[in-house]
């Protein structure tokens, strides 16, 4: 069947302006949206610029707007849309397009390296593993899909009105470590985080869960940050 | 722009991020990806790896070179085995120290898990031996190391393609690279190179690899006179989903799923009576294939079913969540109630650029080595897969022989001086790229990728014949030819996708062309090398890696080498 593609699309080196264009590109309902992408990249259109991997959802390329909304291109199907066969395609919001769906991902890792997103610990290290309670463990596991796709931090609206906030992308990737039994450094972690700029910039919009494609509950990790913090002073 | 580096390491998946950590430390080492380093295809990796730590049951790393050895159909160099299997639970303990998420053993250990070939006592029986972060262990450990090399400061530069080695009279010394973001050319000069640059999985037409899958790097150091080992052992994972071949885990056998045919018969009880569904991968992807050829597939068509309805809730929860949502996205099919509609997809490559167990590139049968080369991870063949792979000994692979690499690197640069840098490289290969985009031609890289994915798929993927083959041959030949006249539209600076896909298109068909005369060449079934036409392992005339090198017209010439045998004496592979 065919398939209707408006796609923003934009080459600074060519046309300081953005447009968009359609493009009619014949699918299957079980193809994916990012399918129909190549196909337009080989058919059509060689200049369409977006990135791809995997293609199924695990390495995190390919976050896009799907008619106004942020998914991975490469995890909707085009039968998974009630809109008759056609699609609006936009780079995601927040980020500086470099080229049509393609964008600037570098502040975004900037604030994850921000919140040292690494395991500390003090003292030698043992022989074997460090032992860890499955239960405990069992806190953390949501977090462990995180793919670094960047749809939630692009769908924050808090994002878009405070750039220093360090977004449900970066806050997650926190929670993973303050709450990791192994790590030893959940007080500095914590203190870091105790702000408008850190955790409590969130004020639980719910649009980090509500577009996460591994369907992680990113707002309830952050709010379990947000009851440490609070936990914390009241012991003091 | 030209850069000066002790070390530059091209491929930021696994082996090249173990290798940077190695060296990140006490030596001036770049990371160079064509993609963002996290969205590596290490990070596709889901069931395990490998190692006998015993937190489950009994295990020795005996058993585990027993396995591996086995696995590969008696062709891996048993020394270098021996070398994986005992560092296996040092590199374990090392990646949980470094923060790896694994899950645990109800004492808090890391959980293990059986997986395909994997055995107690040299085969008798299944084994837990696959260390595992339910079902996403290589993401969560791409993630660690990624995070690991950002704690140390490691320079990286993501998205940039490969071009060429620079080799000056027989020593590399640097990389040229283009940057995607600007189109602008790179020059690094090294004291070594490290090429880490992962698998070709793109030259099939059904393929469970990344669209980054194009074997680059060993594209380009064949081009360069090293030569690619053991190419015809090419891995068909058995359970892709059907008609995409996205993976589905050996995980969820390894947790307890059978495979059934149209008739609801579990059919590798008949193929394995012992090990039944944990038989290794290239022996269930022809048991798949001939179930279809006596017309058992599902609804007589070419696939089969994989059941995991009797796992129970908490298997499927805990262990087995990502390939439950590809299922449930792909396939529309909900695992916990129905079975998964599963055929063969082309997964690994046993073989790649001939190295040593310390990373170095050799060049002929007696470990001459190629000065200032590397080579480690799927890209490389050591030889520790052979002629199959077993399941969860590729993380274990890169791993080991990554950080292996990166220690003998180390050695090799701190009594090295940087190599004089050869001027002009910029403005030479900067003219070449204008070249590329400036040549009239009438042919797309769609179409050449197209026809070279149908044929390397229908001929010369799980069964073969010397009449598929030579058509084959025949074919990438015609392809190799059409190739000068292809045809690069977009002119565009920025992100020009067209001339990457253009480039790989030619990786790919040099590397199409060694796998076929490497299976033209081995007239045996061996692992995953099936011959119908030759059915029976020939240890007499065949117990040698095959090799392949360019001569200097550019015509591939193949020789051979021979198997390290200390341990285990070949004998029939039965399970």
């Amino acid at each position: 069947m065919e398939c209707t593609f408006i796609i923003a699309r934009f080459d600074p080196d060519r046309n300081p302006q953005r447009y968009h264009q359609r493009f009619t590109v014949s699918a299957e309902p079980t193809d994916k949206i990012l399918d129909c992408l190549i196909r337009i990249r080989a058919e059509t259109d060689p200049s369409l610029a977006f990135r791809a991997s995997c293609v199924h959802g695990i390495c995190g390329s390919d976050a896009m707007l799907i008619n106004g909304r942020v998914e991975l291109a490469c995890q909707k199907l085009v039968r998974d849309f009630k809109t008759a066969n056609n699609f609006v395609i936009e780079p995601l919001p927040l980020f500086a397009v470099l080229k049509d769906l393609i964008v600037d991902l570098e502040p975004f890792f900037e604030k994850f390296r921000q919140v040292r997103p690494y395991l500390i610990t003090e003292g030698e290290a043992p022989e074997l593993e460090r032992l860890q309670d499955p239960q405990k463990q069992k806190v953390i596991d949501p977090a462990l899909r995180c793919i670094l796709c960047a749809s939630c931090t692009a769908s924050c609206p808090i994002s878009r009105v405070n750039e220093d906030y360090l977004g449900p992308a970066a806050l997650l990737r926190a929670f993973r470590y303050i709450f990791d039994s192994r790590d030893e450094a959940a007080d500095s972690r914590l203190v870091q985080l105790d702000s408008e700029d850190g955790v409590w910039g969130c004020k639980t919009m719910w649009w980090c869960t509500d577009v996460c494609p591994k369907g992680i509950p990113v707002t309830k990790c952050l709010g379990q940050i947000k009851r440490a913090l609070k936990d914390n002073r009241a012991r003091k | 722009m030209e850069h000066r580096y002790d070390v530059v390491i091209v491929g930021s998946g696994l082996a090249g991020l173990r290798a940077a950590i190695e060296l990140g430390h006490s030596t001036r080492v770049a990371v160079l990806s064509k993609v963002f380093a996290t969205r590596s295809h290490s990070g596709a990796a889901q069931g395990g790896i490998g190692a006998a730590l015993g937190n489950e049951e009994e295990d020795s790393w005996e058993w585990h070179m027993f396995d591996t050895v086995k696995g590969s159909d008696y062709l891996g160099d048993q020394d270098a085995i021996e070398i994986m299997a005992k560092d296996a639970p040092r590199t374990l303990i090392e990646l949980e120290h470094m923060g790896v998420p694994f899950n645990r053993t109800a004492e808090g250990k890391i959980a293990q898990r059986a997986f395909g070939g994997h055995t107690r006592s040299f085969g008798q029986a299944p084994v837990k031996r696959a260390c595992y972060a339910a079902d996403r262990t290589g993401r969560v450990i791409l993630d660690t190391l990624w995070e690991k090399a950002l704690q140390m400061g490691i320079r990286f530069f993501n998205e940039f393609q490969l071009i060429d080695l620079i080799v000056d009279e027989g020593r590399c010394c640097g990389v040229v690279a283009y940057e995607l973001a600007t189109g602008s050319i790179h020059v690094l000069h090294a004291k070594a190179v490290l090429l880490a640059t992962g698998g070709a999985g793109k030259i099939y037409k059904t393929t469970s690899n990344a669209l980054a899958s194009t074997g680059d790097g060993m594209a380009i150091a064949y081009r360069k006179g090293a030569p690619l080992e053991d190419m015809e052992f090419v891995q068909f994972h058995p359970t892709g989903l059907y008609k995409l071949g996205i993976l589905i885990s050996e995980a969820a056998r390894g947790e307890g799923a059978v495979l059934r045919n149209r008739n609801g018969e579990r059919f590798m009880e008949r193929y394995a009576p012992t090990i039944k569904d944990l038989a290794p991968r290239d022996m269930i992807s022809r048991c798949i294939l001939e179930e279809v050829r006596a017309g058992r597939g599902i609804d007589g068509k070419d696939y089969v079913h994989l059941d995991l309805t009797h796992l129970g809730e908490d298997v499927i929860g805990k262990k087995l969540v990502e390939i439950i949502g590809f299922a449930r996205t792909y396939a529309g099919v909900d695992a916990s109630r129905e079975p998964i509609p599963v055929q063969p997809t082309c997964h690994y490559m046993m073989g790649g650029i001939a190295a040593d167990a310390d990373g170095h590139v050799i060049m002929d049968d007696k470990g001459t080595i190629f000065p200032g080369l590397y080579a480690a991870g799927e890209c490389a063949c050591v030889s520790v897969h052979g002629a199959n792979r077993l399941g969860c000994n590729s993380l274990l692979d890169i791993l080991v022989f990554g950080r292996r690499s990166g220690k003998e690197i180390r050695r090799f640069v701190q009594s090295a001086a940087l190599p004089a840098a050869t001027p002009g490289l910029q403005q030479k290969y900067a003219a070449l790229i204008q070249g590329m985009l400036a040549k009239e031609g009438d042919i797309s890289y769609g179409q050449i990728q197209a026809e070279m994915r149908e044929v390397m798929m229908d001929k010369v993927s799980v069964f073969r014949t010397e009449k598929g083959l030579q058509e084959a041959i025949a074919t990438v030949k015609a392809l190799k030819e059409k190739y000068r006249r292809i045809h690069i539209r977009d002119k565009g600076r920025l992100f020009n996708r067209e001339l990457l896909d253009v480039l790989e298109t030619g990786y790919m068909l040099d590397l199409a062309e060694a796998i076929t005369l490497g299976a033209l060449f081995r007239r045996e079934s061996r692992g995953a090398h099936s011959r119908e036409d030759y059915p029976r392992r020939d240890d007499g005339r065949f117990l040698l890696h095959s090799m392949v090198r360019l001569d200097q017209d550019g015509v591939p010439q193949l020789f051979t080498k021979p198997v390290t045998i200390s341990r285990f004496q070949p004998k029939e592979r039965k399970y």
